[in-house]
């Protein structure tokens, strides 16, 4: 009885080792007879290649492993952009697609339909190739909220130039410690005196204030660099100063966050609907306002529902972000995956270190919304 | 006594045509990529993914190029027959990995020799093709016609995975100009990113230049700068590990140009046979054995002349009536004024 059940185990244990040494001794033993050698030392020599666009200090005189830290960090930029803007757009199109009016509803589903039944890296190649070549030259480039220009090498804006920049983050972490506890201590209040505050004016009002009052006592100042036209040939144009946002980033961005948007939006239209109509007409009977019937009632059940299928899109926006190599992002795969691998020609070890990340990141979006979830489950009491 | 004679000798003589006979299957026994490349009956050749003039496929799917002609090569000294090649197209990055992995045997895709690639991807160049060298194009009316009057802040675009990227940073370094480097994998979006206005200038090889400006949706409004920045001898590539393939792509190659440099054609290259010039003849097969020493049979460069052509053919096919570089620049023959010089097939 006792064999019976560990004799299977076992053979899948043998089965998998087995495997998994004849992967690892082919591997060895034709890149013996090729004379390539196993081994991560190139991490530590300088990479001799730039990279457009970087988050942190790099040139090519930095090591292969700060390239790797580049192209990780512009990889966890576009997915964590994508995501915000995904969710948000995915709410709103949800909430939209089961409105009572006729062509806000049509619109929203059109919207899902055209989007989501297009492959993605068409639409990476569209928004980049032809909306983006649509755009002017630098030197036809109109002035956008006064201080920015669309172009087609890249969307320039004001910079920031902060003195005691670092004085007015502390200032902001305090203002956010500080309606953590007010909110602590409102909902305490709430539940031993029946007493409400305007919790959402306060809250606001303190992410304001506080922050601004570093101005005024610690000597914070901010300034605004601009970006200005200067010409580089009889024929281009380009912009010093200010901040720029590449091209790449943006279309990549788009299409990866309108792309996404149909999957959460549909799952926050079923979310919506799995919640049954007797619940929100017994909100409505005890005398919540519409409102509070969507806050209260319908979103908390509703979260339980959409959040599982929206972590697997998460997943999916994160790991479609390597289609930015098409349109010379420099995300993880066209800098680690690309450049560095082919100029050391260290395959299986940039290949193996690039999948694990992935992994990483993966995983770490699948805990963090896990947890996430089973916060907001039922709790039987 | 004397019939021992008789006995040692024929015995020598019998070790001799033993010794004889299995060094000349020596070669195809030891290579494995030949025997491979005879069972399956055609070659496999890594080419790029469209680069008019090196390898470049026509809308029915058949390549020309000076590097696609290097693999006809081969398959015409190999398997007699030089449209018995199967072409694979790779773009810059998965190129040396086809290569070790085994999917193809002879990598001949514009690649640059240099020696971190020679010594670090366990490949081996096994000539040059074309000599070639990094260099600019830009819009005519930008008004630029040299890379001195390059300004802080220009936007190259160019591709991943190549010496191009390196060599860009070497040259906008040590003028001390900054740039914004848009490297792209493949080199149609590298084209539609610097036509679209993306990019101030586009780089690469110079042969890559004029190629890709063909392709440009107006290719006169178009200029490639004088200036070169680099060298960048390109050629085919094999495997490390096996020789006698290494030695049979190099002589291939090796045969086109020296071809040229006898004056054999592929259309005259019968009537060589009675060359008073031993040179000549050997070259055509009708004088000593050198296919046996590549473990091949002795009309293999015949056939590669006469299916393919000599060098100067396939540069006057491919990139000459083409268009692409009408002038063979250092390209041509040592003996008129280039730097094509091969060892001699003897």
């Amino acid at each position: 009885m006792k064999i019976k059940k560990i004799l299977p185990q076992i053979l899948t244990l043998v089965f998998i080792v087995l495997i998994f040494g004849f992967f690892t001794m082919n591997a060895q033993e034709n890149m013996e007879t090729r004379g390539l050698d196993f081994g991560f030392g190139f991490l530590k020599e300088s990479a001799s290649f730039d990279i457009q666009f970087s988050l942190i200090d790099y040139d090519g005189s930095h090591s292969y492993a700060r390239a790797y830290l580049v192209g990780l960090l512009n990889t966890l930029l576009v997915a964590i952009i994508g995501i915000i803007l995904a969710t948000l757009l995915g709410a709103v199109v949800g909430v939209a697609r089961l409105s009572p009016n006729y062509l806000i509803r049509k619109t929203a589903s059109f919207y899902i339909e055209f989007f989501r039944n297009i492959p993605l890296l068409l639409q990476i190649f569209f928004w980049y190739f032809a909306a983006l070549r649509a755009l002017p030259m630098p030197e036809d480039a109109s002035l956008l909220f006064g201080s920015s220009f669309m172009t087609i090498k890249g969307f320039y804006t004001a910079a920031p130039i902060w003195t005691n920049g670092l004085v007015f983050f502390a200032f902001f972490i305090l203002a956010i410690i500080l309606i953590i506890f007010f909110n602590i201590y409102a909902k305490r209040k709430q539940e031993k005196e029946g007493k409400q505050f305007p919790k959402f004016y306060i809250s606001i009002s303190l992410l304001i204030t506080i922050p601004l009052l570093s101005f005024l006592i610690a000597g914070v100042d901010l300034s605004w660099s601009y970006p200005e036209i200067r010409q580089m040939s009889q024929s281009s144009y380009t912009f010093d100063g200010g901040f720029k946002i590449p091209p790449e980033l943006i279309a990549l961005t788009l299409a990866l966050t309108l792309y996404t948007a149909t999957f959460i939006a549909e799952n926050v239209r079923a979310g919506i609907q799995g919640i049954g109509k007797g619940q929100k007409e017994a909100a409505a009977s005890i005398g919540l306002s519409p409102n509070q019937v969507l806050k209260l009632v319908v979103m908390p059940q509703a979260l339980r529902i959409i959040i599982p299928p929206t972590t697997n899109q998460y997943l999916n926006l994160t790991k479609n972000s390597s289609l930015a190599a098409a349109i010379a992002y420099p995300d993880l795969v066209l800098v680690f995956a690309g450049t560095a691998m082919m100029q050391t020609g260290k395959a299986i070890e940039i290949v193996g270190i690039t999948m694990a990340t992935y992994l990483t990141i993966s995983l770490a979006i699948s805990l963090l919304m896990n947890w996430y979830n089973k916060r907001i489950a039922i709790q039987e009491k | 006594m004397f019939k021992y004679v008789k006995q040692l000798t024929s015995l020598v003589a019998m070790v001799a045509v033993l010794f004889a006979f299995t060094t000349e299957t020596m070669a195809a026994k030891k290579s494995k990529t030949l025997k491979n490349t005879q069972k399956k009956g055609f070659v496999r050749c890594g080419v790029s993914q469209g680069l008019p003039g090196f390898s470049n496929a026509d809308a029915a799917g058949n390549w020309t190029g000076v590097d696609v002609d290097v693999c006809r090569a081969v398959a015409a000294a190999v398997l007699g027959d030089a449209n018995k090649v199967k072409f694979t197209p790779l773009s810059a990055k998965e190129r040396f990995t086809a290569l070790t992995s085994g999917e193809i045997d002879i990598l001949s895709r514009n690649t640059t020799w240099t020696l971190t690639r020679d010594a670090d991807l366990g490949v081996t160049f096994v000539g040059v093709n074309f000599y070639d060298g990094q260099g600019f194009m830009v819009r005519k009316d930008s008004g630029i016609t040299s890379t001195s009057q390059f300004k802080n802040g220009i936007s190259a675009c160019t591709n991943i995975g190549t010496t191009t990227e390196l060599n860009m940073r070497d040259f906008f370094n040590s003028k001390g100009i900054s740039y914004e480097p848009v490297a792209f994998e493949k080199a149609d979006e590298v084209v539609a990113a610097y036509d679209s206005g993306r990019c101030d200038t586009y780089t690469t090889d110079k042969s890559g230049l004029a190629a890709q400006r063909t392709k440009m949706s107006n290719p006169d409004d178009h200029i490639v700068l004088p200036e070169t920045i680099s060298k960048e001898p390109l050629g085919p590539v094999v495997r490390q590990g096996d020789a006698v393939w290494e030695d049979i792509v190099r002589w291939s190659l090796n045969v086109m140009i020296e071809a040229e440099e006898y004056g054999i054609t592929s259309g005259n290259a019968d009537m060589m046979k009675t060359s008073e010039n031993p040179q000549i003849k050997r070259l055509v097969g009708s004088e000593g054995e050198l296919g046996g020493k590549l473990g091949l049979d002795n009309d293999w460069s015949l056939r590669i002349i006469k299916q393919v052509g000599n060098y100067g053919e396939s540069y006057k096919r491919n990139i000459a009536d083409t268009g692409i570089l009408p002038d063979r620049g250092p390209n041509q023959l040592w003996t008129k004024g280039g730097i094509l010089y091969v060892p001699p097939a003897r």
